[in-house]
């Protein structure tokens, strides 16, 4: 590598080179200014995360680096702009929480910063190293996070879940990996499709590395039945850390998800798109079902995002350029209304500054909390994809997908899965319309407003503003097509 | 031709009230008093331009009109706006309604008036934008959204049982409707369009007629509702408070009814025609079995829920009928039924306010101190069984001759439907408004208020006008819907030539 290639490299990756440099300065700041430096720390941490999206949205060129590593493309940009956009707004949603919920050390931003610089490499990852290594440097800093309330038993329990699990996928990833590696003889995503496209049909060896690689993947974003640990660790991380794996992680994952089968296997499309259905359909079917019974809403939330996962799948398995597009959208729907449920979920906390996670503890909002009580109820119903709100064009995006692919029996299934996943939705909605109330909130911090009120207000406003953020989605998914 | 646009405007000025609501308070009488003259100001002048919009139809021009048309969401889909003859009236019906129902909660919605009204008037923008629509995903929008409100107003501010009645809603109409979403996209594919004035242009393939025409019956019957889908309308009419029953029947009813007139029957004729024997059949079932249903009824507003379903039974066979006297006759009787439906449950809801009962038992002897409202009833109650003079004898008789062209023992079947609702409809009437006034509690009941005539008379008034010349309906139906029928002989004549050269 000559000095230019190296160049030409660190200018495509200079808000992953900010965030790097920037962790450790934080570290360093962390470990020499002691506890009591933890609010600077995380304002540095946004500052830093800020400028890092700034610079990809305005100086950022396109192209490989690191001799075909590492891609900057439309796509990465699309997928790199959400998950940063999520990672700040899970960073700004803790600070009023940090003491409460027990989480107030200065190693907590920079490990954020940390999975956030693991997310954007794995987008832009298109060789088989660099994507494990990028997974591997976001997930062991969300080990480590997940367990952040190391006096809670119910945290570092479920910290080591997913640790143990994380480590299970890991080894499925790295298995599945090398049996791709075998077979085809490289680990880049290009040449990976130029050995499959020459071969014709594919070998037995190759197929199992193509299911292991995405049973890895599929663990990542929670899709079934690779789901087990969401639960668990939703409910036992504090609330703050919980809205943070909700949201960016799951962005940068499918977007990994996307880039590997439509970009590495799509000569093998017919062997990927049988297990992308399934676990879609799986997917969808569980998180309609299982989420019935719940009572903590931060565990219906996990049975949610599985079922949301299984209809962000339902456009992939199209596998078509509207099909990744409808993905895109999807996911930028599913975040946002994501961290708008999650900030109305930390506001649940009670006068004496007890934080309550149950469903019924919503009892009457309507009366004691209007504003708030609106705005959980329209993404509620956005989550439920009935329309006008964003959610549902979501929806329509992917199914749009499927049904132009000729995928009928995914697609019916995936709207009826629809109907019973309203069904829990609309719960959340009655006790905080129907019932009485029990009790009122403490007031709810500045920032927690602010996010669920513009999270409101783009679900809401989605009919208007979906044009722009339409074509955008378009740029970005041409870049497989 | 207007140039400004005037059906946006009819579509979102509800809205308009809905930010002036937004502004006042409720804990006050003059607050409440503001409530209520923001919401009845808005309303009225949301039924002034739909008047408007009527007196601009032009009627000989059996296409859309005043049509408004901008991209959407950039993805083939677009803000298409328009008016034929088949809906044109159903914008002015949803427009005139409304007026009753913010007088119709007066006084009696206590609680919670000004999130009530904002419901209201964001269903009103809904019900008018399904109406309006020209383009099916923005059809289906504004089609599923009026869920939202309904679910709300019947889950907060019904009765008893208003939690699984607001389920039991919500759930069934949007299993219906996911099914017609795919069926849109189907179309999509297919066609490449999403504008409905394309799709009426587009002949879609025999077999695949047959899958769509299935799913977009699906939400339409539950939406309808027909017979043996229609187990969740009784359940939300009787939580629902009086104006929410008003609208349910008066409007929501009809979005079933305008699916099949501007969907099923004129883009899937083919499949329309293979299904008619089907349609007829349940309607017929629904004619019959939920009249006697009905008669077995002790709560007034079921008793009125169920003989809403057969009534809407008449409107479905007549539809299916596919000649100008049955779609003629559908379209009229679900006008009328609008106004009489949601006229007697305006009367139900005046004895439900000062007794706060439904049952039919605790009721009697009303004509003796409640004469004016025994007269109103009365008039409602024989436009419902369909007596000549009244509106509702215009649409039953001539969708009974349409059914007749069509298939005459369909016809001999839902005639004694006739009947079976003068049956229902009478012995209610009786068993409320005559006989002896004994009950200690009836006793010392009002006649009509003030507020009261003004709901109960102008309807009276439409109910026999409209009974003795119904002329201003089918004139500005009768262009469209002779377009329609010839449209849909058209095609059924092309695919026989075609299966005929064939052999």
């Amino acid at each position: 590598m000559t000095a230019e290639t190296l160049l030409a490299s660190l200018q495509l990756s200079i808000p992953e080179l900010i965030l790097a440099v920037g962790a450790m300065a934080l570290l360093m700041i962390g470990v020499f200014a002691g506890e009591k430096s933890t609010s600077t720390v995380t304002g540095l941490a946004v500052a830093l995360l800020i400028i890092a999206g700034l610079w990809l949205v305005l100086k950022t060129g396109e192209g490989e680096a690191y001799g075909g590593a590492f891609l900057s493309d439309p796509f990465a940009k699309f997928m790199k702009v959400l998950a940063l956009i999520g990672s700040i707004t899970a960073m700004v949603m803790t600070v009023g929480h940090a003491r409460s919920s027990q989480i107030d050390r200065f190693e907590f931003p920079v490990l954020l910063v940390l999975a956030t610089l693991g997310m954007l490499l794995m987008i832009s990852a298109n060789d088989l190293m660099s994507l494990y290594l990028s997974l591997e440097l976001q997930s062991l800093a969300l080990y480590v996070v997940a367990a952040i309330n190391r006096d809670s038993i119910r945290s570092t329990e479920a910290g080591l879940k997913y640790f143990v699990l994380g480590a299970l996928s890991s080894g499925m990833l790295l298995y599945g990996m090398s049996l791709v590696y075998g077979f085809t003889g490289h680990t880049g995503f290009d040449e990976i499709a130029a050995a499959l496209t020459s071969t014709g049909t594919p070998s037995l060896g190759l197929i199992f590395g193509l299911v292991f690689i995405l049973a890895g993947l599929a663990f990542k974003i929670s899709a079934v039945p690779f789901h087990m640990w969401t639960p668990d660790v939703y409910e036992g991380a504090p609330t703050p850390v919980t809205a943070f794996f909700a949201a960016a992680p799951k962005v940068a994952a499918m977007a990994i998800f996307v880039r590997i089968v439509i970009n590495a296997f799509e000569p093998v499309v017919v062997q990927w798109q049988q297990i992308v259905v399934f676990i879609s359909i799986a997917s969808m079917l569980l998180g309609a079902f299982a989420a019935i019974g719940q009572k903590n809403i931060k565990r219906l939330m996990a049975y949610s995002s599985i079922g949301h996962m299984g209809y962000a799948l339902v456009g992939l398995a199209a596998g078509s350029m509207a099909g990744v597009r409808g993905v895109l959208l999807y996911m930028l729907i599913y975040m946002v209304m994501t961290l708008g449920t999650f900030a109305c979920i930390l506001a649940m906390r009670r006068k004496d500054g007890e934080n309550v996670e149950s469903v019924d503890d919503l009892a009457g909002l309507s009366q004691t909390n209007p504003f708030m009580a609106t705005v959980l109820t329209v993404l509620m119903f956005s989550l439920a994809g009935i329309p006008p709100m964003a959610g549902f064009f979501g929806k329509y995006f992917v199914f749009m997908a499927a049904i132009e692919a000729h995928l009928y029996a995914l697609a019916i299934i995936g709207v009826l899965a629809s109907v019973v996943g309203a069904y829990y939705y609309l719960r959340v909605i009655k006790v905080m319309w129907f019932d009485d109330a029990k009790g009122e909130f403490a007031r709810t911090a500045g920032e927690l407003r602010l996010v669920f009120g513009l999270s409101g207000l783009f679900v809401l406003g989605y009919v208007l503003i979906g044009g722009p953020l339409g074509e955008a989605a378009e740029v970005a998914a041409r870049t497989f097509f | 031709m207007t140039d400004w646009p005037v059906l946006s405007a009819v579509t979102f000025m509800p809205l308009v009230g809905v930010l002036l609501l937004l502004l006042t308070r409720e804990d006050s009488a003059y607050g409440r008093r503001n409530i209520l003259n923001v919401s009845l100001l808005t309303t009225l002048f949301t039924f002034a331009v739909s008047v408007y919009i009527w007196y601009q139809f032009d009627s000989s021009n059996p296409g859309f009109q005043m049509t408004e048309k901008h991209g959407w969401l950039g993805t083939g889909i677009s803000y298409h706006l328009g008016v034929d003859g088949i809906s044109v009236l159903f914008v002015v019906l949803s427009a005139f309604l409304m007026p009753f129902c913010v007088l119709a909660s007066w006084f009696s919605v206590e609680k919670r008036l000004k999130e009530y009204m904002i419901a209201f008037l964001i269903l009103e923008t809904f019900m008018i934008g399904v109406f309006v629509s020209l383009d099916i995903v923005l059809f289906y929008v504004f089609f599923e959204a009026g869920l939202i409100p309904m679910f709300i107003i019947i889950g907060v501010w019904g009765g008893k049982d208003r939690v699984y009645a607001s389920y039991k809603f919500f759930l069934y109409t949007l299993l219906g409707s996911v099914l017609m979403l795919l069926a849109i996209m189907a179309m999509y594919w297919q066609a490449g369009t999403t504008d409905i004035t394309e799709l009426l242009a587009y002949n879609f393939p025999r077999e695949m007629q047959t899958w769509l025409w299935l799913a977009f019956f699906a939400s339409f019957a539950v939406k309808m509702p027909m017979w043996p889908v229609h187990t969740w309308l009784p359940d939300a009419h009787v939580q629902a408070p009086t104006a929410g029953s008003v609208i349910l029947a008066g409007i929501l009813l009809k979005l079933g009814g305008y699916g099949f007139l501007r969907f099923s029957l004129p883009m899937f004729p083919l499949a329309s025609d293979y299904f008619a024997p089907f349609v007829f059949t349940l309607s017929v079932i629904a004619i019959v079995y939920t009249s006697l249903v009905a008669l077995m009824q002790t709560d007034i507003k079921k008793l009125i829920a169920y003989s809403s379903v057969a009534h809407m039974g008449y409107v479905t066979m007549g539809i299916f009928a596919a000649n100008t006297q049955g779609v003629q006759g559908a379209i009229f009787q679900m006008l009328s039924h609008g106004i009489v439906s949601g006229a007697l449950f305006l009367c139900v809801g005046v004895v439900y306010d000062r007794l706060h009962t439904r049952e039919i038992s605790a009721y009697g002897g009303l004509v003796n101190n409640m004469p004016k409202y025994a007269v109103a009833f009365m008039v409602f109650t024989m436009a419902n069984v369909g007596l000549p003079g009244t509106s509702g004898f215009v649409g039953e008789v001539l969708t009974l001759v349409g059914a007749f062209r069509a298939n005459t023992w369909v016809a001999f079947f839902a005639t004694s439907g006739v009947i079976l609702s003068a049956a229902y409809a009478l012995w209610l009437y009786r068993r409320v408004v005559f006989g002896a006034l004994e009950k200690e509690s009836l006793k010392a009941l009002l006649d009509l208020s003030g507020r009261e005539k003004a709901i109960l008379y102008p309807l009276v008034i439409l109910t026999i006008f409209f009974g003795v010349y119904p002329a201003p309906v089918f004139d500005a139906t009768a262009a469209s819907v002779d377009l329609l029928v010839n449209n849909y002989t058209a095609a059924l004549q092309a695919a026989q030539n075609v299966a005929l050269s064939v052999q």
